[in-house]
């Protein structure tokens, strides 16, 4: 029994641990989070995209001279606003554009990593996250982006809501979509910036999407999603992190494991009512912006 | 219906010789119309005829090519889309979905007790105040619709739009519709609604503006539901009757016989825009 009980107290002996601990909860929690508007917006896609042309400006910034959080932070707030732009345009599609801007971001990542060497963080890491070299200005970061993401969604909570919900109405009720739609792909690329060398390029579309879609299965309020969703997000983010640490696998990967088991309980525990609430979770898509930027096909 | 008829005043919209294109043929040619405090306007064509566009000049979300728009200042207006546009499986409830529409004050995400007091008394006025706490998806047609109402009232608007309020709904919902916005109407509020309904709805609204690119008419029912403005407007060859003083649009001309139970039986009055049969 005092063995089993040293086994899991273990890993808190190491500091490194109890940083990367600290770091998988906060990513965890400011996935959920900001997931929650993910999956209603039907930008899941998008999320899984910015990861990846984020992992360009990491490769470039060394080589650049600047700063690895800056560069590729900038980088990412580039292809967001990019993505936003060409979504709301509509002249090709949303799906298309991403695909290009982000795998090409992609692949220019794993040339110049390929060619030059890497001079960030491990090629590994990025991709699939790590528990090893969370520095204290990592958990700095992701404070500073989930405390920004909170400040955010409680002071344009009604905006945000009735944009993502009925974007058109929004628009002719003063709301101004645009910015709410730009303010989120902000936030969104900053948090993925944040949580990508604890989660992985990889992997982090998982963990925007999973806490949010088993919150919406269990509730009915918007409200009580942003909190589910939340907490779901922080305890998977800290029992993916333990696990990484016993399996010696990486973090992404065993996150984005207990997400994915936290969804199969709540499958069965909801026996199928879960999956009708979230039929068509992302439906307003189709109609969004139509009104606002007047190109609708419909007269 | 019987409609007071609106006091000459200034128009809380006024669009002078627009128009308007997306880029290709022009979908509006020379449109003008003024939309009077306390008028009930239907804009009635079939799909294509520039309808919904009128619409988005009126809401100011479409910029005309040509002509000007002009709205009164400070014009407190709302907007009510089709059923159909929005996703009834979002995880809102009715009184989320009324609170949504009002402006917040201060950073408190919470809606004050006021916000709640104003949600409660626009919902009672509309008859679902006892479905305030339900999901929106547990809605029927007509209480999806007063719904929405409810959520373009507690703006307080002095003009009400609407894209096809009775599109897709039940002939119940669209009486129950229709006598609410009547009410509404009648308490003061000017309402433009956009419709291919003519026998369900046009045909019970006090004004209409039946368009085809251009204004074909405008005025009451019986000025603009005739065989020649139907025909330029629907491209269809109808005969109308008058039932309890309202023109209903048919397909064929019944013997001088006939009588109006004879019509219900053979189904014989139809709907030029959608081909649908039936009383109307």
């Amino acid at each position: 029994m005092s063995s089993l009980w040293q086994m899991l107290v273990d890993p808190f002996q190491y500091q490194f641990f109890v940083k990367g601990l600290v770091a998988a909860s906060l990513a965890g929690a400011l996935c959920g989070l900001i997931g929650v508007y993910i999956t209603l917006r039907g930008m899941s896609y998008i999320g899984h995209g910015l990861s990846h042309a984020i992992f360009g400006g990491y490769a470039a910034a060394p080589l650049l001279g600047v700063p690895i959080v800056l560069g590729a932070g900038l980088w990412g707030l580039a292809s967001a606003l990019a993505i936003n732009a060409v979504t709301r345009s509509k002249r090709i599609g949303a799906d298309a554009a991403i695909g290009v801007v982000t795998t090409a971001s992609f692949a220019l990542g794993v040339a110049l990593l390929t060619r030059f060497g890497n001079k960030g963080p491990a090629f590994d890491s990025l991709l699939f996250g790590s528990i090893n070299g969370v520095s204290a200005g990592d958990l700095a970061l992701l404070g500073a982006v989930l405390v920004g993401a909170v400040v955010t969604f409680v002071v344009l909570h009604r905006q945000l809501l009735f944009s993502t919900f009925d974007p058109d109405v929004a628009a002719v009720s003063g709301i101004h979509v645009g910015l709410m739609d730009t303010v989120l792909m902000v936030v969104l690329s900053m948090s993925i910036l944040a949580t990508l060398s604890i989660i992985g390029v990889t992997l982090v579309a998982a963990t925007l999407v999973i806490p949010a879609v088993v919150a919406r299965m269990v509730t009915d309020s918007f409200s009580r999603m942003l909190w589910i969703s939340t907490v779901l997000g922080t305890i998977c983010g800290a029992v993916g992190m333990y696990l990484s640490y016993h399996l010696q696998i990486p973090s992404g990967t065993t996150i984005v494991l207990t997400n994915a088991a936290v969804f199969l309980v709540a499958l069965v525990a909801t026996r199928g009512r879960g999956l009708s609430r979230t039929a068509g979770l992302d439906d307003h898509t189709d109609t969004s912006a139509t009104v606002l930027a007047g190109q609708s096909a419909r007269i | 219906m019987t409609h007071p008829e609106p006091v000459p005043a200034t128009p809380l919209v006024s669009v002078r010789d627009v128009t308007f294109s997306y880029g290709g043929p022009a979908v509006l040619h020379h449109v003008s119309y003024d939309v009077m405090p306390g008028q009930f306007t239907g804009i009635v064509g079939p799909s294509g005829s520039g309808k919904t566009t009128l619409l988005k000049l009126l809401l100011g979300t479409a910029k005309p090519t040509r002509g000007t728009v002009e709205r009164v200042p400070g014009l407190a207006f709302s907007y009510v889309p089709q059923l159909e546009t929005v996703n009834w499986n979002f995880p809102v409830t009715v009184a989320d979905c009324v609170l949504m529409s009002r402006k917040p004050r201060g950073l408190n995400p919470r809606p004050s007790r006021s916000e709640r007091a104003e949600v409660s008394e626009v919902l009672e006025r509309l008859g679902i105040a006892d479905l305030s706490r339900r999901h929106i998806r547990e809605l029927s047609g007509g209480q999806q619709q007063r719904m929405f109402l409810a959520r373009a009232l507690v703006r307080r608007p002095s003009l009400l739009l609407l894209d096809e309020p009775t599109s897709g709904v039940d002939v119940q919902t669209r009486h129950e519709v229709l006598h609410l916005l009547d009410d509404l109407n009648r308490d003061g509020l000017a309402i433009v609604l956009t419709t291919h309904d003519l026998n369900g709805m046009a045909s019970h609204l006090p004004h209409l503006l039946a368009l085809q690119h251009r204004v074909v008419a405008s005025g009451p029912p019986h000025e603009v539901i005739v065989p020649s403005v139907i025909e330029e407007v629907f491209g269809a060859r109808m005969e109308i009757l008058q039932h309890l003083g309202l023109p209903l649009v048919v397909d064929s001309v019944p013997t001088e016989s006939s009588t109006v139970s004879d019509l219900r039986s053979s189904a014989a009055i139809t709907d030029p825009a959608n081909g649908s049969v039936g009383v109307r």
